[in-house]
């Protein structure tokens, strides 16, 4: 199935869980994500199965004022 | 020790620092620095493929500075509180910025959803310091709601025209007294950061006027002395002001005097 992270298109097994995906995506720590415009704390990525055309938002650390 | 609280904790320097638009990681490194800040500000983004963003977070936490996340460019509550909640994981602190757009224009906050969205936050447990305009009935509200902090704007981010209203921001400082006011945003000269501790603010919070100085590090250190200027002279209460000249020099023994 077909899922977005970060806007690009990224295909995945079917009952991916979050943790295989961000892997599969070589997500790098420190990162926080979010699953369709809602946050998935770390320690729920594991239990956080994905569905065909989910969005994912990976944010990692930059600078701000 | 002269100190401001922010939720509780003490705090001297008081110049938050921004940590974007630096000529080059180095420059921000050393400008923070020498600005002797204790709060910086941070964001979140999307990761990139290359390792920028790793260098940049190991060079903030060499610092060793309390950092201050926001939520820059967020357009809705729900962004806002999406981002602030991961902002809280990544960072490991409960303190928010909280930047809520609601003119793309001139990067004015919106009052209404930043109502909205700091009830929110201060309910999830967030120490919320949101920026706001300098209205005042807006800063009693969200000081109604629990924000024992407020960022009103001295101008629109990035302008560097100063304080636009002072009359609004000295109500402000008068009307909530026990409150600590941080001028955000706005500022481009020292001066800037000087009236606004004149007035009573607590501490301004800048970035584009340090990072878009000719040479930041050197201004980094004229705003930390303008900072401590201004508070002085809050602390010290200026003479009244008069319309009428009078004479600094004794005029008893004048030689010369003309007596017709």
């Amino acid at each position: 199935m077909n899922i977005l992270i970060n806007g690009q298109s990224v295909t995945v097994s079917e009952n991916t869980s979050l943790t295989q995906a961000l892997s599969q995506f070589g997500a790098r720590p420190p990162f926080a994500v979010a699953v369709n415009g809602d946050f998935v704390p770390r320690s729920q990525c594991d239990a956080k199965t994905l569905n065909e055309g989910d969005s994912i938002e990976l944010l990692s650390p930059i600078q701000g004022g | 020790m002269d100190c401001f609280s922010v939720y509780g904790e003490q705090f001297t320097s008081r110049l938050l620092i921004g940590s974007a638009l630096y000529p080059s990681p180095s420059v921000m490194q050393d400008s923070i620095v020498a600005s002797q800040a204790e709060i910086v500000t941070v964001s979140l983004r999307r990761q990139q493929s290359a390792a920028a963003g790793d260098d940049f977070w190991q060079l903030i936490k060499n610092t060793g500075l309390k950092v201050l996340p926001n939520t820059a460019g967020c357009h809705s509550v729900k962004e806002a509180v999406t981002l602030a909640q991961m902002c809280r994981e990544v960072f490991a602190t409960d303190w928010i910025k909280l930047e809520l757009i609601g003119d793309e224009y001139n990067l004015q906050p919106d009052p209404i959803a930043l109502l909205e969205a700091t009830k929110i936050l201060l309910a999830d447990g967030f120490k919320v310091l949101p920026y706001c305009t300098d209205d005042l009935v807006l800063c009693q509200r969200l000081a109604d709601l629990g924000c024992e902090v407020l960022m009103p704007w001295g101008a629109p981010i990035g302008t560097g025209k100063g304080l636009l209203n002072p009359y609004n921001l000295k109500m402000i400082r008068e009307r909530l007294p026990n409150h600590t006011l941080i001028v955000d945003a706005g500022l481009g000269l020292p001066s800037h950061a000087c009236q606004a501790l004149e007035l009573g603010y607590d501490a301004v919070l800048l970035n584009s006027a340090i990072a878009g100085a000719g040479c930041p590090v050197t201004m980094s250190k004229a705003f930390k002395s303008a900072v401590e200027a201004g508070r002085y002279s809050y602390v010290a209460k200026a003479m009244p002001e008069k319309d009428v000249a009078s004479p600094s020099t004794p005029t008893l023994g004048m030689p010369f005097w003309h007596q017709e």
